[in-house]
């Protein structure tokens, strides 16, 4: 059967460059998902897109949908045919319901009752018939901030321009707003013009021709190679950004590198104010020397060709000088500020309404730092720089600096507390307590750094839950869910053996002396419990962790978090090994019978009544020292299976639910002490053995 | 191009595309947007089309006219359009020629970016221009103004007129531009640059401040009582502009600013919806007018 290629382009007024690439994708996604659903062949699918187009080129696509022969089944034999033998109208009925006639009809037995049949030919419509279609296809596209325009009813991305949809050479009709299909399209914004396309596979080389390069990747390329190219001439070092990449990508239709310089003297300006007024502002690279040095150049991408290429850089120069000049005036003026008086400020900024203002909070914040650094292995210096980074660390936020480059928190308050006489400790702390800022970020390095971060996160979050503020579905106003994340990570890279239960009440109790919350205090614990076990358990599946053994090893709490992951990472390399299942299936026993085990007593060895029973007592008596001795988890597993004979000849001998009340209480308190040392490990009855 | 010949140019450009030319408003205002001419047409369904150069106080940014960048009042060159005409952006980038700016030599873009002003209940959607890196037009399609939904859409150009001379003139210094041959913005806005900072940030009578905007808020409901819009506007735009003086000067706390806002907010709303009303009672008499003219 011949084939056609289909070209679709929507062409639109520029799209915020961080919807592109989904919306493309979503464009082929959908695309795909129609032709398949309606049975419409094709060959490969391509996608196109810049910032004022997003292209789809299908190739060899059938003329027509697939025919489809089927054998469709009526109702029963005696109900089509009245007492003379005629059709009755159940029979007309089912065979025009299925564009067939009495004719047609056939019977077939099944499971003893003949039943009326008809085969059934569907002829595959044409599909340019069907194409038309596509237009709900690009209405329904999502997108996270819609606009209406002129008096149009529709909320798109931005307003929608022109239509291309071609079907070989042949226009596929449709219209959205006022657009019709047709076979224009336009070229770079400047430097092309108008085109037209005789045939759908004309697309790429036409709007090449017209100074747009409309493969997103290709364009990315030519980005790249540039910016290489500029390296290799000047010697220089070009982080290439990956976020910062995509971005420009889909900012221009025809890119140019060029660079700019500016004046030495505000190398003196920290680092990170340049290269967030470069980056973030300006969406400009950084250059640094071959040695990583910060160097007084920057690195863009215009929407054109090399002609007046001076004229541009000018211009960007000069836009990059005033962002300098005022970040430097600014960076003076925090010169004369003191810290103490910043501090006072913080009374007046309201952090949450509910919540209060930042000094209430800080000061909630600095107990309960110093309440962790008890818990923990800290050397007293470590100690009295905790205090102090907690009472400071968030001075910076209302120095010019932070209130001009808000991205810049933390960074300039370790800055400028080390100018002001702090210790390197304390400032370090303060940048390191925000840390890690985006999944990607590392977690603070320095114990004190990690103590004010888990002490900040975990007072924010337990201050959400605490007026109500829970994460629900996509809503996380406050990134409670990246900071929970945080607080893990960081207990898991720190190894601290302190429990996350105690942590969180110390926390809480905080929070209800601030008198902030809005319900139960152990109505809010239960609930930041199971928000934090969902954190752990995303945590555990990325790590490649099986579903039931992240059940298991969260069956008691969360407890220490570095053990709880070793325990995960032990259970799931272990799950192959050939006694596995049995070792699981003995444990699980004494898990399961425990469970009916009332009031634990005493164990009375007087009432052993067998050998076996013995042994497995004078096993609970060696787990009972052995735990008391600080315990690998890869020596408190062996032990756990190196139970398993003495379990398993226990239940061959045993019978634990006698009559004698005396005796099954007796064995009951044996295997609940023993179930007990299990369940700390894991629940090991949650894990699936085959 | 010096200052007076980019104004003439633009009006004279959207002049040509259909637009009244108005004449700045006179109550202090902190931005274009906040002009009757804006503000209270872009609501109902009338169309409109508007340009007008509307000198903008922003207390806060006030610098005693030392900072090159910065100042107390800069001026707007506004263009409202509703509904939003199909070609819109040329015509817009037909201005950038007309003010000798020629695509081809630089690097235009439309970088995203959402326009929100909480405190008179807009939101709408659009870019910030880019000449050669730098921001010299801010392009809106209104979604909301008041709280109520636009419908049609109005679209909004606002140039920065100092920023844009700065590229043209190739000044450093806001204050080195040229406004008409002879004389420069020092000439005309220094000394007031100096005033209103001095009296902003030090001066400023607090309590009568906070006086005014308790009886301007009145008077604000009180005439939207009586149905009247106009005057009742004027005193909502006299108390977003004393709220602004006090915001500058330190003298609201955080927890107060949220209420102060507020307070503007609903000012805006009912004001927003008194002219939809008043506007319903004479039966859009624009749009009725552009109907008949259609079907003449």
């Amino acid at each position: 059967m011949s084939k056609r290629d289909l070209l679709l382009e929507i062409g639109l007024e520029e799209m915020p460059a961080r919807f592109i690439t989904d919306t493309i994708n979503q464009l082929e996604q959908k695309t795909t998902d129609w032709l398949k659903g309606h049975k419409i062949a094709f060959e490969v699918i391509s996608n196109y897109s810049t910032p004022r187009r997003l292209a789809l080129l299908i190739e060899g696509i059938s003329e027509a949908q697939e025919d489809i022969h089927e054998e469709a089944k009526g109702p029963a034999k005696k109900i089509v045919l009245d007492d003379k033998g005629e059709w009755s109208k159940a029979a007309i009925g089912f065979t025009k319901s299925q564009g067939a006639s009495v004719d047609d009809i056939y019977f077939k037995e099944i499971n003893g009752i003949e039943y009326v049949h008809v085969k059934k030919f569907i002829k595959g419509k044409e599909t340019k018939v069907l194409l038309p279609e596509l237009k709900q296809v690009i209405t329904d596209l999502y997108f996270p901030k819609n606009m209406r325009w002129a008096d149009n009813e529709l909320k798109y991305v931005r307003p929608i321009k022109w239509l291309v949809a071609l079907f070989g050479s042949e226009i596929i009709p449709f219209s959205i707003t006022d657009v019709k299909t047709d076979r224009y399209s336009f070229g770079h914004r400047f430097l092309g013009e108008r085109i037209s396309f005789d045939e759908a596979s004309d697309y790429v080389q036409t709007l090449l021709s017209q100074f747009v390069i409309v493969n997103a990747s290709e364009r990315k390329n030519a980005i790249i190679s540039q910016i290489e190219n500029l390296m290799e001439e000047n010697d220089w070092n070009i982080p290439m950004d990956e976020n910062l990449l995509e971005e420009v990508n889909n900012l221009v239709e025809y890119p140019t590198v060029l660079f700019g310089k500016f004046e030495e003297t505000y190398l003196d300006l920290p680092e990170q104010v340049l290269i967030t007024s470069m980056k973030e502002h300006q969406r400009y690279f950084p250059v640094k020397s071959k040695d990583g040095k910060l160097l007084p150049f920057f690195v863009t991408v215009r929407n054109g060709d090399h002609m007046h290429l001076e004229t541009v850089a000018k211009g960007n120069e000069k836009v990059l000088r005033a962002r300098l000049s005022d970040a430097s005036f600014f960076y003076n003026e925090d010169q004369k500020l003191k810290i103490e008086d910043c501090l006072k400020k913080l009374n007046t900024v309201v952090y949450h309404e509910e919540i209060g203002t930042l000094s209430k909070k800080n000061a909630r914040v600095q107990e309960f730092a110093n309440q962790i650094a008890g818990l923990i292995n800290v050397t007293e210096e470590e100690k009295i720089a905790v205090n102090r980074a907690a009472e400071i660390c968030k001075f910076d936020l209302v120095t010019n600096m932070v209130y001009e480059f808000p991205e810049l928190q933390g960074q300039m308050g370790e800055r400028y507390a080390l100018q002001k006489g702090e210790g390197e400790l304390v400032a370090s702390a303060i940048n390191e307590h925000y840390m890690p800022r985006n999944s990607e970020d590392q977690t603070p390095p320095s114990n004190v750094g990690a103590l004010l971060a888990i002490a900040d996160k975990l007072d924010t979050i337990s201050s959400f839950f605490a007026i109500g503020k829970i994460p629900s579905g996509s809503q996380d106003p406050y990134a409670l869910r990246r900071q929970a994340s945080g607080i893990i990570q960081i207990l898991l890279a720190k190894k601290w053996t302190v429990s996350f239960e105690e942590i969180l009440t110390l926390s809480l109790k905080l929070v209800e002396q601030a008198g902030i919350q809005k319900k139960d205090i152990e109505e809010i614990q239960e609930e930041l419990k199971t928000f934090f076990k969902l954190r752990i358990k995303h945590l555990l599946q990325e790590k490649g962790i099986r579903y039931d053994i992240i059940e298991a090893v969260l069956g008691g709490g969360i407890g220490v978090v570095s053990t709880l992951v070793k325990k995960a990472v032990l259970l799931e390399q272990s799950k192959d090994n050939p006694d596995f299942k049995e070792n699981m299936e003995a444990l699980s026993r004494v898990l399961n019978i425990s469970s009916k085990a009332g009031q634990v007593k005493e164990i009375n060895t007087e009432l052993f009544e067998n050998e076996y029973e013995k042994t497995l007592f004078e096993q609970l008596q060696l787990l009972d020292t052995s735990l008391n001795a600080m315990l690998t988890e890869e020596n408190y597993y062996e032990l756990l299976i190196s139970l398993k004979p003495a379990i398993n000849a226990y239940f061959d001998h045993t019978m634990v639910m006698v009559e004698n009340e005396e005796i099954k209480t007796n064995r009951l308190s044996l295997l609940a002490s023993l179930a007990k040392y299990i369940v700390n490990f894991a629940k090991v009855n949650e894990i699936i053995v085959k | 191009m010096n200052i007076q010949n980019m104004i003439l140019t633009l009006q004279k450009h959207w002049s040509d595309q259909g637009c009244i030319l108005m004449q700045a408003y006179d109550v202090e205002k902190g931005a274009g947007t906040m002009s009757p001419y804006t503000f209270l047409r872009a609501i109902g369904p009338e169309p409109w089309n508007v340009a007008y150069v509307e000198p903008s106080r922003r207390p806060a940014d006030g610098r005693y006219g030392e900072n090159p960048n910065r100042l107390y009042q800069h001026h707007q060159f506004q263009v409202i359009m509703k509904p939003s005409p199909d070609n819109i952006q040329e015509l817009y980038l037909d201005s950038l020629k007309a003010l000798g700016i020629n695509p081809l030599e630089h690097d235009i873009r439309f970088v995203e970016d959402n326009w929100e002003n909480p405190s008179l209940g807009c939101a709408g959607l659009g870019w910030e221009v880019w000449l050669d890196g730098m921001e010299i037009t801010q392009f809106t399609y209104f979604q909301q103004v008041g709280g109520l939904e636009c419908k049609p859409v109005s679209v909004e150009i606002t140039y920065g007129i100092e920023r844009l001379a700065s590229y043209i003139q190739d000044k450093e210094n806001v204050f080195d531009l040229e406004w008409t041959e002879g004389f420069t913005v020092r000439d005309i806005f220094l000394q007031p640059e100096y005033e209103h900072s001095k009296y902003t940030f030090e001066t400023s009578n607090i309590d009568m401040l906070f006086n005014l905007f308790t009886i301007y808020e009145q008077e604000a409901h009180q005439q939207m009582e009586n149905g009247l819009v106009h005057p009742a506007y004027d005193y909502v735009l006299k108390c977003s502009h004393v709220f602004n003086l006090l915001d500058a000067r330190g003298a609201i706390s955080v927890t107060e600013r949220t209420g102060y806002i507020g307070r503007c907010r609903n000012l805006a709303r009912k004001v927003a919806k008194t002219f939809y009303d008043e506007r319903e009672k004479l039966g859009f008499p624009i749009l009725k007018r552009e109907e008949t003219k259609d079907h003449e």
